[in-house]
């Protein structure tokens, strides 16, 4: 029966290793971005703190298991009545006690680094995208450039971005793992998500959320490039894509896949994100309709720029 | 079954005893469940969408009706749990009665409550704001609808059977019930009308 | 026919129609054997109308493991699914709504019921009583459960599975995205389910406050029935939540109102933090019986008393209270901001100091013991490093901060595979062979059920930790398929494998169960694991009355005391036993619930309407219904007693 187990682990250990060396970095733990570094390191030190309290437990489970088996005792060996400990007790609280206290401080850290603009790049305006999710489509709309794209999401690297998510349908996760870990997308809130690609590079990005008969197939694409070429996308777009129209984005939330699209203008205009708080009070209201109004005087001042 | 005569009637029996303890664990279960309603309505309590506010269809008159009923009534499945402590079947039936009454007025007056809300718009399907009122009312009246009914049976056992260890059991835990949902009621009158009308 | 079009289910496919006629044919064997066999009236009046907390506790049994295999074929097919990139085995519609339903039955339709059964069948036995506190309430439970469970797997073969996850987050599962009747039937079926389980849990509460043997305080009772009492105070504080939550779900599906739409006013995050109010204790209710079980046995077989109990139980409270603040960290994702997340990642990892308690004190148990190992032995064994592994991962994912890349990803469906199969399913299987002499009079196999325990762990670790790596490999849970670029095949192709061998496993459970029943030796003895409570003072088979004389208790292991330091359980002598009668109301008002819950699910209002009153009927039949049981004499006790000492011996 040992040596049952013995084989068990082995063949775990080589089936483990074998994958880890034969493929490439595992996503998560191959960081492009500050976020996502964040959170790697995060994960590497938990692993290797775990993995030392699951061997610390193996081993004494093996050596009482072995020390205090029935087939090594005498026949008239009575195990001792013992209540417990408090010294004893004491110390298999206070060590737990003391890891969750150092994971904690560094959780808190954590969440206060991915929940604000990327560390780094906090010298330069962020770029703001915002990405709606339709059954299964991603689109996304960047007021300042006034351009809008479907399923796919290029961004200039070395530059913060800050993600405005929402939803027309369900809820889902808007999730680039190499650049940091996900948001909810949802239809009557918008979440913030600070993102930023220290390099130019592809990226895998998905819904991660259930969302449907059409889920597994949420994907999009994501490339970082340079300002300069990022700049250039832009221009480009403005010279060859076809305006978003309102009868056109209806069209393109029809549930189904779509292939990639580029517009100009953004469906912003006339479908605002849901960033009022359902007029709760309406000194809210008008808030956010400043809020709303902001970028879409940015747009106009860009078009005016480029007429 | 073993009778204790040192206790009162209603705890007489070990059956009688387990019963009441039950009873009140249930009462446990009911005050998470209209805890849970509660953390709805004031979740949604604004989120009105395009129907009514609570301000725009709260009336004071009604409610005021309904809280002096159900608090009346109240009292006096108090004074009918004495009367049968006393061992008065008589007086114990007539306070039951009293009870019954008493909530079926307040009956009336809730649905002539939900009627004039749905005159006036403000129906289940209206917002997440009215469905959370009335759901929030509705199970507590349902819970007295359901109550009046327990109520009838055990005022019919009592003159059936007279006042026995079982009947006089059912009788105290009915008026447990009943102070809950009093207490309910009071809970409801205070953080949905008063403040809804604030 | 426009009226039965509704029943078809909406996306056929050949193993649909496969498992219709299936079932068909499994239903009409059953029937017309129990005819051919002329065991009807038995039926009725041995099971069906029973209130006897054994009964009750085996009928729990078997339905558990009639789900264990439902729920298993669900988890096979999803892995042959995501075997291979781009399989055509299942459709997207079709996947989704089996891991809808693997989800559901795992956890509401399995390891629900299969920790009733263990609640039903121990609690009254190990504390001394006679019966639970409410007996026809507990046949009551057992039968809306059942027509619950019916209900949901009528979802199969009439209307459509739902479809939306075991979560069923708003507004994914509204009519507007999932317009088939399947989520009316999760709705309904699980509140009936609920409602089941809300009872029990009250009568459990009650038996272990008022029932106890004389002698028995709350810090003597055996660590099983401490860790069922709380398990069963957080049923009866958190299924409220789930009754409102469904009922509210019910009303946005069939009445139209606007809890958690999108507009007027609705909110579809309020699903999912009520969702998880009630479904993080939910995981404990699981969890803490199956502690239980492991303490029972650990120090049966380490022949120790277990060591630190008192802290065994106050770390059992800890839990209790923080499983209820810790809800948010299913959704860390949402967007609450970085301080709200750091408050529930602390709360989170707290939760693993009580645990970490728990583990320990299950060490100090075995040292200095003298450590027997038998299978269930084998399998608590087994359980310590194994759940320690899903412990550690729960940390890991308790950092919020890293969890944005854990989230939605198959490391958390390892994650809690990791914890619920090696804590709650080993702890089924240990119990289950642990009290299999107690409940039928024979042992199962020890050699097979050894070679049982080996293959499901190997086969567990196969399908499970390769799940880890796919998911920080960018694997998202709940995907139907994926593209060969994806890169993460081999390791599903192990994951598949891994779980065709804990397939073999619960097969050789079966037939372990056949070949234990053809050959076992029936000359056990009442105490065949020379155990340490109450249960095992008592004869085997268990008498109706399970003590002839009600015992008196001095300490946490009576019976050990008993046979060891000559303490005299059975002071008094024979009097007359005072049982409840059999009723067959509560059958008859589960099956109004069945009738009710299918015509909600179909909305058929005049048949809603009448099963409504049918029900208020049964409830006020029971009002007026006189029932003072019934006694069983003093000879009827000897002769049984007489009896049973004889088969002992």
């Amino acid at each position: 029966m040992k040596l049952n187990i013995k084989w068990a682990l082995l063949t775990m250990i080589i089936t483990i290793s074998t994958v880890l060396t034969a493929c490439e970095p595992l996503l998560v733990l191959d960081p492009k971005g500050p976020q996502a570094k964040t959170q790697a390191d995060d994960i590497m030190l938990s692993i290797w703190l775990m993995s030392a309290i699951v061997i610390v437990v193996l081993a004494i489970l093996v050596f009482v298991l072995i020390k205090y088996r029935a087939s090594k005792q005498s026949d008239d060996y009575e195990p001792p009545h013992i209540e417990g400990s408090l010294l004893v007790e004491a110390i298999c609280i206070g060590i737990p006690v003391i890891i969750v206290i150092f994971l904690s401080v560094i959780s808190i850290d954590s969440n206060f680094k991915v929940e604000s603009t990327p560390e780094g790049y906090e010298d330069q305006e962020p770029l703001i995208v915002y990405a709606s999710s339709s059954n299964w489509k991603w689109h996304f709309s960047y007021p300042e450039e006034n351009i809008e794209t479907v399923n796919y999401l290029y961004i200039p690297a070395g530059r913060a971005i800050e993600f405005k998510l929402y939803s027309y349908g369900p809820i889902t996760s808007f999730w680039i793992p190499q650049l940091g870990g996900q948001k909810y997308a949802m239809a009557d809130m918008v979440t913030t998500l600070h993102l930023a690609a220290d390099a130019p590079g592809e990226f895998m990005g998905r819904n991660a959320n259930f969302s449907g008969a059409g889920f597994a197939k949420n994907i999009f694409d994501v490339t970082a490039m340079t300002q300069t070429e990022f700049d250039e996308w832009v221009t480009e777009v403005h010279e060859t894509a076809d305006p978003i129209t309102e009868d056109k984005f209806e069209e393109l939330l029809e549930p189904g896949h779509l292939g990639r699209s580029t517009y100009t203008g953004t469906h912003l205009e006339f479908s605002p994100a849901p960033e009022h708080n359902h007029g709760s009070t309406d000194s809210e209201v008008e808030e956010s309709e400043h809020e709303n109004h902001d970028p879409t005087s940015a747009v106009e001042e860009m078009e005016h720029t480029n007429h | 079954m073993k009778v204790d005569n040192s206790l009162p009637l209603e705890y007489s029996t070990e059956e009688n005893s387990l019963k009441i303890l039950g009873f009140w664990i249930f009462l446990g279960a009911e005050i998470m469940l209209f805890a849970t309603l509660f953390a709805v309505y004031f979740t949604l309590e604004n989120r009105i969408g395009n129907g009514p506010s609570g301000a725009e269809i709260f009336e004071i008159t009604p409610v005021l009706f309904e809280t002096f009923l159900l608090l009346t009534s109240s009292f006096v499945i108090g004074l009918g749990i004495h009367a049968m402590r006393l061992g008065n079947k008589k007086a114990t039936m007539v306070f039951f009665s009293i009870t019954l009454l008493l909530g079926a007025g307040f009956l009336g007056f809730e649905i002539y409550e939900f009627v004039h809300y749905i005159h006036i718009g403000a129906t289940l399907q209206t917002s997440a704001f009215t469905a959370a009122l009335l759901t929030t009312l509705g199970t507590h009246g349902l819970h007295v609808i359901l109550g009046l009914f327990w109520g009838l049976f055990i005022l019919i056992q009592i003159k059936k059977r007279g006042l026995t260890p079982e009947t006089a059991n059912k009788s105290f835990i009915f008026s447990l019930y009943w102070h809950f949902l009093d207490i309910v009621w009071i809970f409801i009158f205070s953080f949905i009308y008063l403040k809804g009308m604030m | 026919m426009e009226f039965f079009k509704q029943f078809a289910v909406p996306h056929p496919s050949f193993l649909i129609y496969g498992a219709m006629v299936s079932i068909g044919l499994a239903m009409l064997a059953i029937v017309v054997g129990i005819t051919y066999f002329k065991k009807w009236g038995y039926l009725w009046r041995e099971w069906i109308t029973t209130v006897d907390h054994k009964r009750i506790g085996i009928m729990y049994l078997l339905t558990a493991l009639l789900m264990l295999f439902r729920g298993g074929v669900d988890a096979i097919m999803m892995r042959y699914q995501l075997s291979m990139p781009e399989n055509t085995f299942l459709d997207s519609q079709h996947y989704n709504e089996v891991f809808t339903t693997h989800g559901i039955v795992m956890i509401l339709f399995m390891a629900m019921p299969f920790i009733t059964f263990f609640f039903n069948y121990l609690i009254p036995l190990q504390i001394g009583a006679r019966d639970v506190a409410f007996p026809r309430l507990n046949a009551l439970s057992f039968w809306l459960f059942f027509m619950g469970m019916g209900l949901f797997n009528l979802s199969f073969i009439i209307g459509g599975s739902p479809d939306a996850g075991w979560t069923s987050y708003f507004p994914l599962a509204n009519n507007e995205f999932s317009p088939t009747v399947g989520t009316n039937y999760y709705m309904i079926a699980i509140q009936i389910a609920g409602i089941g389980t809300l009872i029990s849990g009250i009568n459990f509460i009650t038996t272990i406050l008022k029932m106890r043997a004389p002698g028995m305080s709350l810090m003597k009772m055996p660590m099983f029935t401490w860790s069922a009492f709380i398990a069963n105070v957080i049923v009866v504080f958190a299924f409220p939540v789930l009754t409102v939550l469904l009922a509210m779900g019910t009303m946005d599906r069939l009445f139209g109102t606007n809890f958690f739409t999108t507009d007027n006013g609705g909110m579809d995050m309020l699903w999912a933090n009520l969702f998880w109010v009630w479904g993080h204790p939910e995981v404990y209710i699981l969890i803490l019986p199956a502690f239980g079980l492991y303490s029972e046995i650990i120090s049966t077989f380490a022949r120790r008393n277990l060591y630190g109990y008192k802290s065994m139980v106050a770390s059992m409270v800890v839990i209790s209270v923080f499983s209820f603040i810790v809800w948010t960290h299913h959704f860390f994702t949402m967007g609450q901001g970085a301080l709200t997340n750091s408050i529930f990642s602390i709360t989170t990892m707290a939760i693993a100091i009580p645990t970490g308690v728990k583990i320990f004190n299950w060490l100090f148990t075995l040292w200095k013991g003298k450590i027997v190992f038998t299978t269930p032995m084998l399998y608590s064994v087994l359980f310590i490093p194994l759940f320690t592994l899903g412990g550690v991962t729960g940390v890991m994912l308790a950092m919020s901060a890293a969890d944005y890349q854990y989230h939605n990803t198959m490391f958390l469906v390892a994650h809690f595979h990791n914890v619920i199969i090696p804590g709650v399913v080993y702890a089924m299987i240990a119990g289950l062979t642990f009290y299999w002499p107690k409940m039928f009079g024979f042992m199962l196999n020890e050699r097979i059920g050894k070679w049982t325990a080996w293959i499901m762990s190997i086969g567990f670790l196969l399908s499970f930790m390769p799940m880890y790596i796919t998911g920080l490999d960018g694997q998202a849970r709940r995907m139907s398929t994926y593209s060969e670029a994806a890169g993460f095949s081999m390791l599903n192709m192990v994951s598949f494998v891994g779980a065709g061998i804990m397939a073999i496993s619960f097969v050789l459970l079966v037939y372990n169960i056949y070949y234990s029943i053809r050959y076992a030796s029936r000359d056990i003895g009442s105490d065949p694991w020379d155990a340490r409570s109450l249960e095992w003072a008592t004869h085997t088979p268990v008498p109706e009355y399970n003590f002839a004389v009600i015992p008196e208790v001095a300490s946490t292991q009576a019976f050990w005391d008993t046979k060891k330091n000559g303490h005299e359980l059975f002071k008094g002598k024979i009097e007359k036993i005072h049982m409840p009668n059999n009723s067959g109301w509560p059958f008859i008002m589960a099956c109004f619930f069945f009738v009710f819950g299918f015509a909600m699910v179909f909305s058929i209002w005049p048949v809603v309407i009448v099963t409504l009153i049918g029900i208020l009927v049964c409830m006020a039949y029971r009002s007026f219904e006189k029932d003072h049981g019934r006694y069983i004499s003093v000879k009827e006790i000897e002769e049984t007693e007489a009896k049973l000492r004889g088969a002992k011996k």
